[in-house]
């Protein structure tokens, strides 16, 4: 275990190095200052707002951002929607892929719209290759961009003196900028260094082969380093493969599973320090990170040491789980030799802190702990960590919270970095932080609670209660990881003839998503257009402080109070149930 | 709203040109030139015939013959299948090692199925290979033998695992133990720099190379 501990050791350190260099490029980059990068970027920069015919001086309120945001998205969601169902007329359509049927179609659009990426689809038996470069890969871009645009007017209305414009920022510069100074850059470095280590990048029909014993197979190909690389960087998870980044094709071994992990949480870390940055206090960044850091940890500890455990299943069957000479022992079901244990554990915990949803094992093989883990990182709604800028702004929503509940226990009118938090921004803040867990919960309500979720799901006992709650968490969270026996969709062969969709989850789910993507952007901008316009007030004596360890301790507490309250009692009717006991069902 | 939708409109055409056309094109065109086998997939050929990757793991079984030579079918008509007992085996697989259509076992840790399934899988293991290690309990049989992996083309074994297959490798091929247990060992992939991952041995480069040491007719 001493290994993995170790490995779980360097990842993180390696990880806190990189954010004062990651994090305070990005507030150079929001900033609008010239970088290294400019040189070559600039013109194209140029070139895009005179296509787009914006001019980026002009600031907009948060009417006008909100409004270009959802406009754009709406288009991608159209465009996207008719290049997945228009799959017979497409180039680099070697395997002749027919489209997926319209409620399929449906939910897949919403989940790479709203950067969560659900697969009710397997990619190497429905999707074109133009499909995934054009489509899926395209909104992997954009979908983290918005998420990252979002967070950073979030902070230009936190830390704004009294703007009576209102204006928080342009939209499309902010989107501009986030895609060809931040995610294009460093997409392309992580897909050079995964396409050299195997991960493939080609164009060329799926190969058939005659394997050593004489059977014949075929190796499904395509371009997929591209594609993994912003499908980690921008936390969005859907998997080229069906099974994701366990497959060999997109994660072939430990080094390219490093890689991998540390796109995933490279950009959410280092968002914490560009907002100390631009908020003129780097602890205020620190603080909000050391939170987010110390949930984090708990959840890879308990996951690592319940998976090396191994399962009931096993134990009862008579195998030995505890790690032998050549061979790491623990419940190795659902997960690759080459990860093992550690890898596998610590990729769960990465993968649901942030919005990722991407696997390198089966989450629905977990031990019952192991997978109560993502559980519990799916009910603290994005807070710990979360996806590319979602994350942040759901924790500055709860660290609102915290500065309005401290404030009350004070009984002083909360301020948050000078400005007062009114009732007005309470409200935004509250109904911000509760949409996700209200839709979360209706949605698992409709589906266990009515005859049409019963066909989605797969085990038997807690585990299909589990798979259920899961499914409607993890959509509704953005984050697209799954209990995968849930399904949404049924395909007798590899090119959708003849495949047909389970219409009520799949619209269920893509209306989970949407809500519980756009509602609270929406609330979160109107939040900064809010505090955008207020006085800052110098901090006295009795201002509660932000950016100290007490005040972390108290973001925690409302964190993990908040999620208990809301799932604790789905929690126990699946995991925690299977957990506490060796019954099998 | 109309120069909203015009923008937007707009910037659907270019972004997609730039990030879902330029983009990969432009890595696969560097692969091409830098990492051109790893970026194709890695591919073994054997005698000039493509065998498979050698990241893909891949079926080392041969059909079950019924009384009269032909392959046995099993009641919906799947031919049956055993393990070649001159194969080092791949571990257990949800999808019959097809990279074509990967899916997840789902299987559950408190299920009664799964209890099934791995019962079934140690005693076949135990069967296959005690007739070579009169000594092997089933404590001795690592996880990995009887549990399926993620993507169901795993292409690694453990060390453990592939040490208790050398001694039915070594009868059957007619190789001393050491010699089998010296090619297991030149085809582990070790830890990445010595510390992250886990070893793995690679079970298709590492029948490849039994073949051309001692071949079977």
């Amino acid at each position: 275990m001493l290994q993995g501990w170790l490995q779980i050791a360097f990842f993180c350190a390696v990880l806190v190095a990189c954010m004062p260099l990651v994090g305070g490029y990005m507030a150079r980059v929001f900033a609008g200052e010239t970088v290294g990068l400019t040189r070559i970027v600039g013109p194209l920069e140029r070139g895009i707002y005179h296509v787009l015919r914006v001019d980026p001086a002009r600031g907009q309120d948060w009417k006008g951002y909100a409004k270009s945001l959802m406009v754009v998205s709406l288009l991608f969601w159209i465009a996207l929607y008719v290049i997945l169902r228009t799959q017979t007329l497409h180039p680099f359509n070697p395997q002749g892929m027919h489209s997926g049927t319209w409620d399929v179609t449906f939910n897949t659009t919403s989940s790479f719209l709203t950067n969560t990426n659900w697969q009710y689809y397997g990619g190497e038996t429905t999707m074109t290759y133009f499909s995934q470069m054009a489509g899926l890969a395209v909104q992997n871009f954009i979908s983290a961009a918005v998420g990252i645009v979002v967070v950073i007017a979030l902070i230009r209305g936190i830390v704004a003196r009294r703007e009576r414009s209102g204006t928080i920022g342009n939209f499309w510069q902010d989107l501009t900028r986030t895609t060809l100074y931040i995610l294009l850059p460093l997409s392309i470095l992580g897909a050079v260094l995964l396409m050299s280590q195997g991960v493939i990048q080609t164009f060329s029909h799926y190969l058939g082969f005659h394997g050593l014993n004489g059977t014949s197979g075929q190796l499904a190909l395509g371009p997929v380093a591209s594609q993994e690389s912003i499908k980690e960087l921008g936390t969005n998870g859907g998997g080229f493969f069906n099974a994701n980044s366990s497959m060999p094709f997109e994660n072939p071994n430990t080094l390219t599973n490093f890689i991998e992990l540390f796109l995933i949480l490279v950009i959410p870390t280092s968002l914490t320090y560009t907002y100390g940055r631009m908020v003129g206090n780097r602890r205020q960044g620190w603080a909000v990170f050391a939170a987010m850091s110390v949930m984090f940890v708990a959840a890879v500890a308990v996951v690592f040491i319940a998976e090396q455990h191994g399962a009931p299943a096993q134990h009862l069957a008579g195998v030995n789980t505890h790690a032998i000479a050549g061979s790491t022992g623990g419940n190795l079901e659902g997960k690759e030799q080459r990860f093992g244990i550690a890898n596998s554990g610590l990729w769960a915990a990465v993968t649901t802190v942030t919005s990722c949803g991407a696997v390198n094992a089966a989450m629905e093989s977990l031990t019952g702990i192991g997978g109560l883990v993502p559980l519990a990182n799916l009910s603290a709604s994005e807070t710990i960590f979360g996806g590319v800028g979602t994350g942040l702004y759901s924790m500055l929503l709860y660290v609102i919270l915290a500065v309005f509940i401290g404030g009350l226990m004070v009984g002083r009118t909360p301020e948050f970095l000078g400005k007062k938090i009114e009732a007005r921004e309470i409200k935004l803040t509250g109904l911000g932080v509760l949409v996700t867990p209200m839709v979360a919960l209706v949605a698992t309500a409709l589906a266990t609670g009515t005859k049409y979720g019963a066909p989605s799901v797969y085990a038997s006992g807690p585990q299909g209660f589990s798979e259920s709650l899961y499914a409607y968490m993890s959509q509704a969270n953005n984050n697209g990881s799954a209990f995968a026996g849930y399904t949404g969709y049924l395909q007798p062969n590899g090119t959708n003839v003849g495949a047909h969709g389970v219409t009520f989850a799949d619209l269920l789910g893509g209306m989970t998503m949407m809500v519980a993507r756009y509602l609270p952007i929406l609330f979160v901008l109107a939040v900064a257009g809010s505090l955008v316009r207020k006085t800052v007030h110098p901090a006295g004596l009795g201002t509660m402080r932000t950016d100290n360890p007490t005040f972390v301790v108290l973001l925690i507490g409302v964190v993990i109070l908040v999620g208990a309250l809301t799932f604790f009692p789905a929690l126990l009717l699946g995991p925690i149930v299977q957990g506490l006991t060796n019954q099998v069902f | 709203m109309r120069r909203e939708l015009t923008t937007s409109l707009l910037a659907v055409v270019v972004f997609t040109l730039l990030l879902g056309l330029a983009y990969p094109f432009g890595v696969w065109a560097i692969g091409q030139v830098a990492f051109k086998g790893a970026a194709d997939g890695s591919l073994v050929h054997v005698g000039g015939k493509l065998v498979g990757s050698s990241l893909i793991g891949q079926d080392f079984s041969r059909p079950v013959l019924d009384k009269n030579g032909k392959p046995k079918k099993d009641s919906d008509g799947n031919p049956v299948t055993e393990p070649d007992p001159k194969w080092f085996q791949e571990r257990p697989s949800q999808d019959s090692y097809n990279p074509a259509g990967t899916f997840f076992s789902n299987r559950g840790p408190n299920q009664a199925s799964a209890v099934v399934f791995y019962k079934e899988g140690l005693s076949s293991y135990l069967a296959l290979e005690r007739p070579y290690d009169a000594g092997l309990t089933a404590a001795q049989v690592p996880v990995d033998a009887v549990t399926t992996s993620a993507s169901g083309v795993d292409p690694h074994i453990s060390q453990a695992n592939a040490r208790i297959q050398a001694h039915r490798i070594a009868a059957v091929r007619h190789l001393p133990l050491a010699r089998v247990n010296q090619l297991i060992a030149q085809h582990t992939d070790g830890r990445f720099a010595g510390f992250l991952g886990e070893p793995g041995v690679n079970v298709l480069e590492l029948n490849i190379a039994l073949d051309k040491e001692a071949p079977l007719t």
